[in-house]
């Protein structure tokens, strides 16, 4: 589904601030891969996601979405194939429009834009289904503003957003990483059951090492711009935290290990 | 009771001139809260759309169609800003300045090389003047004002609930959710400085017409005049207008209100020179008003968090 070919990106280039964020990265997902990615503080996870959206072109390296060359596509364009969930709850929604607007907005995600109404009466009445199987209550307050919204509230929807139009893979940036430990918990909860239902190929980024254990078939890890660390199948299932830290040094030295430890 | 008969004898003229300049200030209102750009294009867009109205109807043209076209080279400065804005990467506010002062020599070129070329209601069938202003007959200027701005606040609340104007109120709000749900915010950005601009030139053509003239100058601080609109109507009415339509419609009336007040403040005696100097003077204070509040509430022992 995802396939990154050897994919670059230094910031500043040629300047004392120079940063070799992603170096010759390769990575391959399938249909219906759930992968988490782990990695400290720098490591270019963010990066990582951000060149696969569009954000900025890359230097080197190809990237194909389904078979399709979208190295040279931009962000808006890309968008048609993507889901996307941001660290910060303030990014993923548009604050003065209401719940059903931006529901609206994500429906409409890589069709034609027209003089058609924004939000029709069919749709609300599909958005109040999907909603309510939230189980958060915002039903109820859909043509409330998102900017009135609590962070959990807005990552439930911008994931609902997200997946509203199958995409080809879906991109979470540490999205439950400024909640609440209980609020985390029921978004990456919404999450797991969102991928299910639409059986989709993720991406996640994670700080934390038990959710990163936890969700997916396949764990990786980057430092430095590179995957240092790759496991699936039965080898991620049978993986403890303990397990994972020992396997962190010997692929990335001790200094990896002591930076995850940190963050 | 001589200010208040004379207030009176002025107040149809205030109440007119408001409701031209609302136009204007819809248009502002388009950029500075939808799009969240302050453009300063209008001040020559304003006069651009004067000066080609007037030239068109001296040389014979329909008033109305005069009108269309005032509103289209409106839209093509707004055009010019927002490609310099987007594709050149020139900062917004920069980009607006640029095609205002470009729009100076252009709009003296249009008015013949001239800085003012007069309009007289007795030679043409122009749609407002202030010669009837305070008539009761089909001539007064009011009523094709209030006809002309029904239209457009309810051309305005359909377009903007349309799937291409919910993108672009949606990159006003948030440009990179925007983009991550496959807008252009390139192109609506674009498509909002022009709608603006067309709006204001349409202003800018009515006014001339009102006036009975057009001058090189008449958009000078045209974007204050427009932004005191905008905060004059926020400040009163934001708390119960909250749908779309009432919320320009409030801005027609925050110009209204600023023309009454002007009147108002000339008649007790302020020298029109100090006008503008006034007009800055109050958007400033309204505009940093917000900002004050939530410092000060900040501040307050035990509201909010202070620093370490
Ligand atoms: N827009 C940018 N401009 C300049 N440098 C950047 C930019 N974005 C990232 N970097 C640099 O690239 C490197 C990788 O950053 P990235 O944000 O991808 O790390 P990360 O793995 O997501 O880290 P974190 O866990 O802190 O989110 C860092 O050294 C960072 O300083
Ligand atoms: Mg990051």
């Amino acid at each position: 589904m995802l396939e990154l070919r050897e994919i670059s990106k230094t910031f500043h280039p040629g300047t004392v601030n120079a940063r070799r964020a992603l170096d010759r990265l390769s990575l391959t997902l399938a249909d219906g891969d759930f992968v988490t990615v782990i990695g400290g503080n720098g490591a270019g996870k963010s990066t990582l996601l951000n060149a696969v959206a569009g954000t900025f072109p890359i230097d080197g390296g190809q990237i194909l979405l389904g078979g399709q060359d979208v190295t040279r596509l931009p962000e808006h364009r890309r968008a048609a194939f993507l889901g996307r969930v941001f660290q910060d709850p303030m990014m993923g929604t548009a604050p003065t429009m209401q719940i059903d607007e931006n529901l609206a907005l994500a429906a409409r995600r890589g069709q034609r834009r027209g003089l058609k109404w924004g939000v029709t009466r069919v749709e609300r009445e599909r958005y109040r289904v999907l909603l309510a199987e939230l189980g958060l209550g915002l039903e109820a307050r859909m043509r409330a503003k998102t900017g009135l919204l609590s962070g959990g509230q807005r990552q439930a929807l911008t994931l609902l957003m997200a997946t509203l139009r199958q995409p080809k893979l879906l991109l979470l940036d540490e999205h439950t990483a400024a909640l609440d430990p209980k609020t985390a918990e029921k978004v990456l909860e919404i999450t797991r059951e969102l991928v299910e239902k639409h059986r989709l190929t993720t991406l996640m980024i994670t700080h934390n090492m038990k959710d990163a254990i936890a969700c997916g078939n396949r764990l990786v890890m980057m430092d430095g711009g590179r995957i240092v660390l790759d496991l699936s199948g039965e080898e991620k299932r049978r993986l403890t935290v303990s397990d994972l830290l020992e396997r962190f040094s010997a692929a990335g030295g001790k200094e990896v290990g002591d930076k995850l430890l940190l963050s | 009771m001589n200010f208040f008969g004379s207030l009176l004898n002025a107040l149809p003229g205030a109440v007119a001139q408001g409701m031209l300049w609302g136009v204007m200030a819809v248009g502002v209102f388009l950029t500075f809260r939808i799009l969240d750009v302050a453009d300063l294009t209008v001040d020559g867009s304003l006069a651009c759309g004067g000066a080609v109205c007037v030239m068109m109807i001296r040389s014979g043209a329909d008033p109305w169609l005069a009108l269309a076209c005032a509103a289209g080279a409106g839209m093509l400065a707004g055009l010019c800003t927002g490609l310099l804005h987007t594709r050149c990467g020139i900062p917004a506010i920069l980009a607006g300045i640029l095609t205002q002062l470009a729009l100076y020599s252009v709009n003296l070129r249009i008015l013949d090389g001239k800085a003012n070329q007069p309009l007289s209601v007795d030679k043409y069938p122009l749609l407002v003047s202030q010669r009837y202003v305070r008539e009761l007959s089909a001539h007064n200027p009011i009523l094709p004002a209030v006809a002309i701005l029904a239209l457009l606040v309810g051309g305005l609340y359909w377009y903007f609930g349309t799937e291409r104007g919910c993108a672009v109120r949606a990159v006003g709000a948030n440009a990179g959710m925007a983009r991550a749900q496959g807008i252009d915010t390139r192109r609506a950005t674009v498509t909002g400085l022009m709608l603006s601009n067309g709006l204001v030139a349409g202003a800018g053509a009515l006014l001339a017409q009102y006036q009975g003239a057009a001058d090189v100058n008449m958009g000078r601080g045209a974007i204050v005049i427009g932004l005191a609109a905008v905060i004059i109507g926020e400040v009163l009415f934001s708390r119960v207008f909250r749908n779309f339509a009432l919320k320009m419609a409030s801005v027609v009336i925050g110009a209204i209100l600023y023309y009454i007040v002007l009147q108002i403040v000339l008649q007790m005696g302020l020298n029109t020179n100090d006008l503008k100097l006034l007009t800055a003077a109050v958007v400033a204070v309204f505009l940093s008003v917000p900002v004050w509040k939530d410092r000060l509430l900040q501040n307050k022992p035990g509201g909010g968090k202070r620093h370490a």
